[in-house]
């Protein structure tokens, strides 16, 4: 690829994401009252997407053949267990993506 | 200006630590495909999303591609609208910084402006614009290290993106403490998988987006209810 397509990809990019950013500004905009429903909507989906960000993560995950996400799923239990713990985010995000590179370059080869 | 900084610096430490090692992680991906520091730094200050960077990554040494990495990208941050749909009340007098909260609206940022109250003699607007660039700059750090130690070191990236799985497991755990976020935490959750599983892996996220949609409100009583307590 060249420079100027490289730079392309890069401002596609940085447009798309900054519209989906936007998009909900532009269909409500301010000093009309947001309908009820989009703010209860507001209210909840936050949550569903962290979950639905997850299953994102892994969606390539080879959950048949072996090694049946063993990676994946030990990873998680670390970052998980190492959060309830500590308390400390970085802490469990290091660790467990450190784990899961050794185990997927080194063990589940 | 300091003032302010002295209030919101210790409430983004987790942001920092985060953030400069997912950036980190994101520029030395990003240069064992070839690229040259600077691309990391440009797409840090500009793109500025950490599951999208990374999908971008893919995107990039795939070849040149614009509308591929165009529509791939809206559907990666579809969610961003969701966030948008909560800040709505919030940005709503904030002017021209408006555009830049808007452009920074990232899922950390938007989780910590969620949770954060400015304290007494700091304005909300400065309050939360401070927070809004500083993790902003933590992200670029993170990129620009990633960069330049990607470019210099033979690193073995494999298994490097799971770095994101780590920060959203972390979310949802946090989330997971109040007992009113449960209810749509495994709505989601439930409806991710079954959409992965009928949809396939290209296509779940919209499908998935349109199913929350109806099932919450479908549901909404019963949901808002349990929401409430």
């Amino acid at each position: 690829m060249t420079t100027t397509e490289a730079a392309i990809m890069v401002a596609l990019f940085a447009l798309a994401t900054f519209l989906t950013r936007v998009l909900a500004f532009l269909i409500f905009p301010a000093g009309k009252p947001t309908p009820k429903f989009i703010g209860y909507l507001g209210r909840v989906l936050p949550f569903a997407i962290t979950s639905m960000l997850i299953v994102y993560c892994l969606k390539n995950s080879e959950i048949l053949a072996a090694p049946h996400g063993a990676p994946e799923l030990l990873a998680i239990l670390l970052v998980a267990a190492l959060f309830l713990a500590f308390k400390n985010s970085l802490v469990a995000i290091a660790a467990g993506t450190i784990a899961y590179m050794v185990m997927v370059q080194l063990i589940f080869v | 200006m300091k003032h302010t900084l002295r209030a919101v610096f210790p409430l983004t430490i987790p942001v920092l630590t985060g953030y400069v090692f997912m950036g980190m992680a994101f520029g030395i991906l990003l240069a064992s495909k070839g690229f040259a520091p600077l691309w990391a730094v440009v797409m840090g200050v500009f793109i500025y999303a950490g599951s999208g960077q990374f999908v971008a990554v893919g995107l990039m040494s795939a070849g040149f591609d614009p509308l591929g990495a165009f529509l791939v990208t809206l559907m990666v941050n579809a969610r961003h609208l969701f966030y948008g749909i909560s800040m709505l009340e919030r940005f709503k007098d904030y002017g021209k910084a408006k555009w830049y909260m808007i452009f920074a609206l990232t899922d950390e940022t938007f989780a910590l402006c969620l949770s954060a109250k400015p304290p007494t003699g700091i304005s909300e607007k400065r309050f939360y614009f401070t927070i809004s660039l500083l993790d902003h700059i933590y992200w670029i750090i993170g990129c620009t290290l990633g960069g330049i130690i990607g470019s210099a070191l033979p690193i073995n990236t494999a298994g490097i993106d799971f770095v994101m799985t780590a920060l959203f497991v972390v979310i949802f755990l946090d989330q997971w403490r109040l007992k009113q976020n449960r209810t749509p935490a495994l709505i989601g959750l439930g409806a991710s998988i079954i959409c992965r599983i009928v949809f396939g892996p290209d296509l779940f996220i919209l499908a998935c987006m349109a199913a929350l949609v109806i099932i919450f409100g479908v549901f909404r009583k019963p949901i808002e209810r349990s929401v409430s307590q």
